[in-house]
C-alpha cells in the first residue's frame, strides 16, 4: 500500500532517510510493513467470516438432510478433488519459498517461485473446470437448470432427472450399472407413501391435505365436549406429522451407498440443494483463486522488474498470506464436500 | 513524529493565517485532484457530500410515506388502491434501505471518522490511503446500484429482504442486494483502515488509554464492521443466487429454510445497529468533555463499555426472531440482550457524572448531546420492553418497534451526528455557523422527533402493526400527530442544511480552536494543512483542557504550552 | 355492540386484556413502563439540574470534578443489572405460559396466504373469520402457502410468525365474548395492511351452532349466493373486483364466456373448466398483464363452493344468458352428528 507519488516531496527532506517505497504518512519501513501485514490479517478475518457463513449453511443443511448430502457426494470425483488439494498445497509451498527468496533478495528464485505458484493456480482452475464440465454433462447445474430441480412438486426435467439418477446411482453402487435408477420416477411415488409427512410435501396447501387434514378432522370427534381428543393416536399422528415437518427429514443410519430410492420423496426434491451449495462454495472459492492469481501475476511483474529487495518485500509477504488463506479454505472445503460420509 | 516542513507549500502565500500557507481544501485544484485524492480529509468531504445526498433522498421517502399515511386518515381524498399500497411499500422500503446502508452506517465513520481520526492521532493520514479512496468508490458504486433500483421498478421487500418474499417479488431485489454488497465492501475497507491506523499510527506518548474516546468508539465500530459485514456479504450473495439461479437455500418452496436467512441477516444487522450507535456515543463523549470543560468521568469504563457492546452485540441477533424460533433460543438471546443494556447505561451515567461540577456551555453541539441523552435513554428503556420475551411477543412488528429503533438510530445517532458536524464544522471548513439559526433548528428537530415517535410507541402498544399502508380508524389520530411531527423534524433538518450552506458562503472565519477542546485536531489550523500538522502537536491527556486560554479577539482558545507541560507533569504524579 | 363492549377497559397504552395470558403481560408492561418513567425523569432531571447549576460562568473556567470512582461505577451498574435480570425472568415466565398450550386445547388450523386468513376446524369446516368458544384453550397450527405472515391479536397479547415450510404453533384462551381484530404482523407484500380479519369469541353454544352451520353452509342456498360468499370470505375480493376495475388480479364481471388472452400468447374461452382450473391451478393460465401471484385453493375449497363461484361469475357476465343452477339440496343430519363427507 505504498504511495509513491509523494516521494519527491520527501526526497528533499533532510531530517531522516525516507526510502522510495515508504509512503509519506509512515515514519519507518517497519511501521509500514507492520501496518500492511496487520491490514491483510484483518482482511483475512473478513474472508474467513464470509466463508464461515457458507460453512454454516452447509452444516445446517447437512445436519437436516443427511441422506441428501450422502447421495449428492456420489456425483463428486474424489480423485480430482485430491489432485487439486495437492496442487494447491504445492503452490502454497512455492509461495512460501518465494517469500523466503524475497527476504533474502534472491531475485531470480523469487520470479521462478511466483511463476510456479501462478501455474499452481492455473492447474487448480483447469481441474476445477474439468470437474464442473463433468457435472454439467449430467445437467448438474446450480439452481433451476439442475436435473434434480422440482417445481410445484413435479420434476422439471423428467428425462434429465432419470439420466442424472442413473449417473449418481451408478457411482454410489460402486461403479455398477444403474441399479435402481431406471424406475426412479415410479419409485419416488411409492417412497412418498412409505414415509410419513415431509417438509416440502406440506409446504403447498394442496399436498398438505391428504395427510394433515384427515388427521385433524379425526381429532376432536365430538366438538360439544371440547376436551382432550377422544382418539389419542390420531392426535399423536398429527403431532408427529407436524414435528417431523418442522424438523426436516429424519436422518437415517449413515451408510455410504445411498441410492435414489433410499431417499424419501421430500428428500428427493432437495437433492438440487446439494448442488446449489456445492457450486456456491466451490464457485466462491474459485473466484478467490482467480483474484489470488491476478495478485501473483502483479507480484511477478514487479519482481521481474526488480522492485523487491532485502529491504522491501512487503507486497510478496502480504500477497503470500492471501494465497495461503485461499489454500486453507480449500483444505476445509475438500473434506467437507468430497470426503465426509 | 518528526517535524516536517512541507517543501511544496513553503513560501506559498495565501489568505490563511497559518505559516504553511495553503490548507487541504485549496492545496491543489481541479476535479481530478479531488477524485484521485488520497487525503483522508478530502475523502471525508467527498463522503460528506454523497452521504448527505443519500440522507436527503432517504429522508424524503420518510416524509412521503408519512404523508401517504396522513392522507389515509381521509379515505375520500386518497382511496386505497393496489397502486397506492405499492407506493407505500416502495416508500418505506427505499426509506429504510437507503438510510441504513447509505446514511446511518457510513455517516459517522466515513465522514467524521475519516476527517478527524488521523488528526486526533496526530498522523498525516490513515494507514491505507488508497483503500480509503477505494472505499469511497465502492460507496459510489453501491449508490449507483440503488439509483438503478429506483429507476427500474423500485424495491418493496423492506430493508430486511426477508425470504421468501424477496425471492418472489418482481421488484429489483437483485440490484439492491448487489448494491448493499458493494456498500458492505466500502464499510469493510473503512473499518480495516481504522483498525490498522489506530494500531500503527498512534503518536509517541499516546497509549491506548490516552486515546480520545471517539477513537475507542471508532475502533470498536471497526471491529464490528470487519467481523459482521462479511456475513452480510455472503447472505446477500446467497440471496442474489437465490433470485438469479433459484438455488433454494432460503426458499421453502425449493426445500430451503427462510428462517436461516433471518439468522444470517440479523447476525450482521444486529451488530450493524452498534456500527450505527457506537461512533455516535464516541462523539457524545467528546462533546461532553469539551462543553463541560473538564476531564471526562470514568474514561476507562466508557472505553471498555464500547468494546463490551461490540462483543456482546454479536450474540444477540436472535432477539429479532422471538416470534419465530424455539423457546430455548429465545431465553438465551433475551438474557444476553439484557446484558447489553448495562454497558449502554454505564455510558449514560458517566456522561451525567461528567456534567457534575463542570462548566457547562450550551453551544449547539452540547444541545445535541443533551438531546442525545434524552432520546437514547428513551430508546434504551423501550429496548428493555423489547428484550423481555413476553412483552416483545406483543410489541414485535408493531410501530412500537419502529419508534424504538428510530429513537436509537435516528434520535440518538442523528443528534450525535449533527452535534459532531457542528462541533467539527469549524475545523473542517474554517468557517463558523450562525449560532441562533443552529439553536432554532435544534429545537425544531428535538420537538419534531419526539412528536413523531412518541405517538408511535402508543399506537404500537395498542396493536398497530408496522409496514401498514392502511390502518383501522382507531389508529388515525396517532398517524396524524406523527405526520405533523415528521414535518416539524424535516423543517428543522432543512434549517440545518441552510445554516451549513450559509456558513460555507458567508460564515465568519473560524479560529483554530473555537471550543477549547484538547484532542489533537484542535492543535492544528482550521482548516488543517494538506498533511495535517505543520508542527508536531503536543500530546497530553486528551481532556486536559485547562492549558487552553480563551482569547476574545479571535473568539477562540489559545494553547499555553508551558502550562500544558506543567499540568502534564502534575498528571503523572 | 360487541365491539364497543370489547373496547371497554382500554388504557392509554394497552388495548383491553381479553385472554388468560394478557394479565401477566400487562403486569410486566406496567412495571417496565413505570420503571422507565422513573429512570427517564431521574436522568433528565439530573441533566437539567446540572445544566443550570453548573452553567458556564466564564470561558476560562477551570472546573475540577471527580474523574473516576470504581465504587460509584459499581454502584450504578448493579441496580440496573438486578432490575433487568428480574425483568428477564418475569418476561421468560410469561413467555413460557404464552408458548405452552394446555393439554386438550381445541385445535384450529390457520392457513395464511397473500392476503387472506383461512381457519379450518375439527371436521373440515372452514371460514375466513376465526370463531372460538369463550373460556376454552384454543391451540393454533399455523401454515403459510407463500411468504411469511404473522398471526397477531393485540387483545390476546399473542403473536406468532406463520412460516412457509414449517408448522408453528401458538395458543390462547379468550376470556370475554366479543369481536377482536386479527392482524398480519409480518410484512407480506402489496396488501399486507388489508390482511386483517376478526376473531369472534362466542359462547360455547353459539360456537357449536356456528360449526354446525359452517359444515354445510351452502345447503339450501343458491349457487350464485354461495359463489358471492366465497368471493367475499375466501379473499378473492382482495384482488378480483366485480365492479369493472382490474386490481392485483383481473376483474370478475363479464369474464365468463369471454376469450382470455394469456401471458404466453395463447387464448382460451372462459368456460366452467377454465374457471375451475384458475381456482385450483392459477399458474397454468396467467392472464396477460397480470403477475402469477395467486395461491392455489386446492384442498381449501369444496366442490359446491367451486360450483358456486362458476355460477356467480355467470350471473355477473353479459356473455352468459343461460339458466343458473338450482339451490343446493339440504341434507338431513345423520344420527351421530354427522361424519365428514356425509354432507357432500
Amino acid at each position: 500500500m505504498s504511495s509513491e507519488h509523494e516521494q519527491s516531496n520527501h526526497a528533499a527532506n533532510g531530517d531522516h532517510h525516507h526510502p522510495a517505497h515508504l509512503a509519506h504518512h509512515f515514519e519507518t519501513p517497519e511501521q509500514q510493513f507492520e501496518s500492511g501485514k496487520l491490514g491483510m490479517w484483518v482482511f483475512l478475518a473478513t474472508e474467513i467470516l464470509m466463508f464461515g457463513g457458507l460453512f454454516c449453511a452447509y452444516a445446517i443443511y447437512r445436519g437436516n438432510h443427511q441422506d441428501v448430502f450422502l447421495y449428492g457426494y456420489g456425483a463428486l470425483d474424489k480423485m480430482w478433488g485430491a489432485t487439486n488439494t495437492v496442487v494447491l498445497l504445492a503452490s502454497s509451498l512455492t509461495m512460501a519459498w518465494g517469500v523466503r527468496a524475497a527476504q533474502k533478495g534472491q531475485q531470480k528464485l523469487l520470479v521462478a517461485m511466483l511463476i510456479a505458484t501462478f501455474m499452481g493456480g492455473v492447474g487448480f482452475m483447469c481441474i476445477k473446470g474439468v470437474e464442473y464440465q463433468q457435472k454439467w454433462k449430467h445437467n448438474l447445474f446450480p439452481g433451476t437448470m439442475n436435473a434434480f430441480y422440482y417445481e410445484g412438486g413435479q420434476a422439471k426435467y423428467p428425462e434429465k432427472l432419470k439420466h442424472a439418477i442413473e449417473f449418481i446411482d451408478g457411482r454410489n453402487s460402486g461403479g455398477e450399472a444403474s441399479g435402481g435408477g431406471g424406475h426412479a420416477p415410479a419409485g419416488h411415488e411409492s417412497t412418498d407413501d412409505s414415509k410419513p409427512v415431509e417438509h416440502s410435501d406440506t409446504v403447498e396447501a394442496d399436498s398438505a391435505s391428504p395427510v394433515i387434514i384427515p388427521a385433524v378432522f379425526g381429532a376432536p370427534a365430538d366438538v360439544s365436549t371440547i376436551k382432550p381428543p377422544a382418539n389419542p393416536t390420531e392426535q399423536g399422528v398429527l403431532d408427529s406429522a407436524i414435528d417431523q415437518a418442522g424438523d426436516g427429514s429424519t436422518p437415517s443410519a449413515a451408510h455410504t451407498q445411498i441410492l435414489w430410492n433410499d431417499l424419501s420423496g421430500a428428500e428427493q426434491k432437495k437433492v438440487h440443494l446439494f448442488f446449489g451449495i456445492y457450486f456456491m462454495m466451490t464457485g466462491l472459492h474459485g473466484l478467490h483463486v482467480l483474484i489470488g492469481m491476478v495478485l501473483i501475476a502483479w507480484l511477478t511483474f514487479k519482481a521481474f522488474k526488480g522492485q523487491f529487495s532485502k529491504d522491501y518485500f512487503a507486497p510478496v509477504d502480504i500477497g503470500g498470506l492471501y494465497w495461503h488463506l485461499v489454500d486453507l479454505i480449500w483444505i476445509f472445503l475438500f473434506p467437507l464436500l468430497y470426503l465426509i460420509h | 513524529m518528526s517535524v516536517i516542513q512541507d517543501p511544496v507549500n513553503a513560501g506559498v502565500t495565501s489568505g490563511q493565517q497559518e505559516p504553511g500557507g495553503t490548507n487541504y481544501i485549496n492545496h491543489s485544484k481541479g476535479a481530478l485532484s479531488w477524485l484521485l485524492t488520497l487525503d483522508h480529509k478530502r475523502i471525508g468531504l467527498m463522503y460528506m457530500v454523497m452521504v448527505l445526498a443519500a440522507f436527503l433522498l432517504g429522508g424524503s421517502f420518510a416524509v412521503a410515506l408519512r404523508t401517504l399515511l396522513f392522507l389515509r386518515a381521509a379515505p375520500d381524498v386518497a382511496p386505497m388502491t393496489p397502486a397506492s399500497q405499492d407506493l407505500y411499500n416502495q416508500f418505506f422500503t427505499l426509506h429504510g434501505a437507503i438510510l441504513v446502508f447509505m446514511f446511518i452506517i457510513p455517516a459517522v465513520p466515513a465522514i467524521l471518522g475519516n476527517m478527524i481520526l488521523p488528526l486526533m492521532l496526530g498522523a498525516k493520514d490513515v494507514a491505507f490511503p488508497r483503500l480509503n479512496l477505494l472505499s469511497w468508490y465502492c460507496y459510489m458504486a453501491g449508490g449507483g446500484f440503488f439509483l438503478y433500483v429506483l429507476l427500474s421498478g423500485g424495491l418493496d421487500t423492506g430493508w430486511t429482504f426477508y425470504t421468501p418474499y424477496s425471492t418472489s417479488t418482481n421488484t429489483s431485489v437483485a440490484a439492491a442486494t448487489l448494491g448493499a454488497f458493494v456498500l458492505g465492501f466500502s464499510s469493510i475497507l473503512t473499518g480495516l483502515n481504522f483498525i490498522a491506523t489506530i494500531h500503527m499510527l498512534r503518536p509517541p506518548g499516546m497509549g491506548w488509554f490516552q486515546m480520545p474516546l471517539f477513537l475507542w468508539a471508532l475502533y470498536a465500530t471497526s471491529v464490528i464492521q470487519v467481523l459482521a459485514t462479511p456475513v452480510l456479504a455472503i447472505t446477500l450473495l446467497l440471496l442474489f443466487a437465490e433470485r438469479v439461479l433459484h438455488v433454494g437455500i432460503f426458499d421453502p418452496a425449493l426445500g430451503g429454510d427462510p428462517v436461516l436467512f433471518q439468522h444470517f441477516f440479523w447476525f450482521y444487522s444486529h451488530p450493524a445497529v452498534y456500527i450505527m450507535i457506537l461512533p455516535a456515543m464516541g462523539i457524545i463523549s467528546e462533546l461532553m468533555a469539551t462543553f463541560c470543560r473538564r476531564q471526562i468521568f470514568g474514561y476507562s469504563f466508557i472505553a471498555f463499555s464500547s468494546i463490551a457492546i461490540a462483543l456482546l452485540g454479536f450474540l444477540v441477533w436472535g432477539h429479532h426472531m422471538y416470534t419465530t424460533q424455539s423457546a430455548m433460543a429465545n431465553a438465551v438471546f433475551s438474557l444476553i440482550t439484557f446484558s447489553v443494556a448495562i454497558p449502554s447505561a454505564i455510558k449514560v451515567f458517566n456522561w451525567l457524572a461528567t456534567m457534575y461540577k463542570g462548566s457547562i456551555s450550551l453551544a449547539t453541539p452540547m444541545l445535541y448531546s443533551l438531546a442525545f441523552i434524552w432520546l437514547f435513554t428513551i430508546g434504551g428503556l423501550t429496548g428493555v420492553f423489547l428484550g423481555s420475551l413476553s412483552l416483545d411477543i406483543m410489541a414485535h412488528d408493531t410501530t412500537f418497534v419502529v419508534a424504538h429503533f428510530h429513537s436509537v438510530m435516528v434520535g440518538s445517532m442523528l443528534t450525535a451526528f449533527l452535534g459532531g458536524m457542528y462541533y467539527w464544522w469549524p475545523k473542517m471548513f474554517g468557517k463558523m455557523y450562525n449560532e441562533t439559526v443552529a439553536k432554532v433548528a435544534w429545537f425544531l428537530i428535538f420537538i419534531g422527533f419526539n412528536l413523531t415517535f412518541f405517538v408511535l410507541f402508543v399506537a404500537g402498544s395498542q396493536g398497530m402493526p408496522r409496514r401498514y399502508a392502511d390502518f383501522l380508524p382507531e389508529f388515525a389520530i396517532y398517524h396524524k400527530i406523527s405526520t405533523v411531527g415528521s414535518y416539524v423534524l424535516a423543517i428543522g433538518l432543512f434549517l440545518v442544511l441552510y445554516n451549513w450552506i450559509h456558513s460555507l458562503l458567508a460564515g465568519r472565519k473560524a479560529p483554530q480552536n473555537p471550543w477549547g477542546g484538547n484532542t489533537l485536531e484542535w492543535h492544528t489550523s482550521s482548516p488543517p494543512p494538506h498533511e495535517n500538522f505543520i508542527e508536531e502537536p503536543f500530546v497530553s491527556e486528551p481532556y486536559q483542557m485547562h492549558a487552553w486560554d480563551y482569547d476574545e479577539s479571535i473568539d477562540g482558545y489559545v494553547f499555553n504550552r508551558a502550562r500544558a507541560e506543567e499540568l502534564e507533569k502534575q498528571g503523572h504524579h | 355492540m360487541l365491539a364497543i363492549l370489547a373496547q371497554a377497559d382500554k388504557t392509554f397504552f394497552l388495548p383491553p386484556a381479553r385472554s388468560t395470558v394478557a394479565g401477566l403481560h400487562d403486569g410486566l408492561y406496567n412495571f417496565v413502563l413505570w420503571m422507565s418513567v422513573i429512570w427517564l425523569v431521574l436522568i433528565a432531571g439530573l441533566m437539567v439540574y446540572f445544566v443550570i447549576k453548573y452553567r458556564r460562568k466564564s470561558p476560562n473556567d477551570k472546573p475540577v470534578g471527580p474523574t473516576h470512582s470504581t465504587a460509584i461505577e459499581l454502584g450504578w451498574t448493579l441496580p440496573p443489572l438486578i432490575l433487568v435480570m428480574v425483568i428477564f425472568v418475569w418476561g421468560f415466565r410469561g413467555f413460557l405460559q404464552m408458548n405452552q398450550a394446555p393439554n386438550g386445547a381445541y385445535q384450529v388450523i390457520v392457513s395464511a396466504s397473500k392476503w387472506n386468513w383461512a381457519f379450518t376446524y375439527g371436521r373440515g369446516e372452514k371460514d375466513s373469520v376465526l370463531h372460538v368458544p369463550v373460556d376454552t384453550p384454543i391451540s393454533l397450527v399455523l401454515t403459510s402457502s407463500d411468504v411469511i405472515h404473522s398471526f397477531y391479536v393485540p387483545e390476546f397479547r399473542i403473536k406468532r410468525d406463520v412460516v412457509p415450510g414449517r408448522y408453528n404453533k401458538t395458543w390462547f384462551q379468550a376470556t370475554e365474548i366479543g369481536e377482536y381484530n386479527l392482524f398480519c404482523a409480518e410484512y407480506c407484500g402489496q396488501q399486507h395492511s388489508q390482511m386483517i380479519t376478526k376473531v369472534v369469541v362466542e359462547s360455547r353454544d353459539d360456537f357449536l351452532a356456528y360449526l354446525e352451520e359452517r359444515g354445510k353452509w351452502w345447503e339450501g342456498k343458491s349457487p350464485v349466493e354461495v359463489g358471492q360468499t366465497v368471493w367475499n370470505d375466501n379473499g378473492c375480493k382482495q384482488c378480483h373486483s366485480v365492479e369493472d376495475a382490474d386490481g392485483t388480479g383481473p376483474k370478475w364481471n363479464d369474464v365468463f364466456g369471454a376469450e382470455r388472452k394469456f401471458a404466453d400468447g395463447t387464448t382460451r374461452i372462459a368456460d366452467e373448466d377454465y374457471i375451475r382450473d384458475s381456482i385450483l391451478n392459477p399458474g397454468k393460465n396467467v392472464v396477460q398483464g397480470f403477475d402469477n401471484v395467486m395461491p392455489t385453493s386446492q384442498g381449501q375449497i369444496k366442490d359446491p363452493e367451486i360450483t358456486g363461484v362458476i355460477e356467480y361469475l355467470k350471473s355477473i357476465s353479459k356473455n352468459f344468458d343461460g339458466q343458473l343452477l338450482e339451490p343446493f339440496p339440504v341434507t338431513v343430519p345423520a344420527e351421530d352428528g354427522g361424519t365428514p363427507g356425509a354432507q357432500e
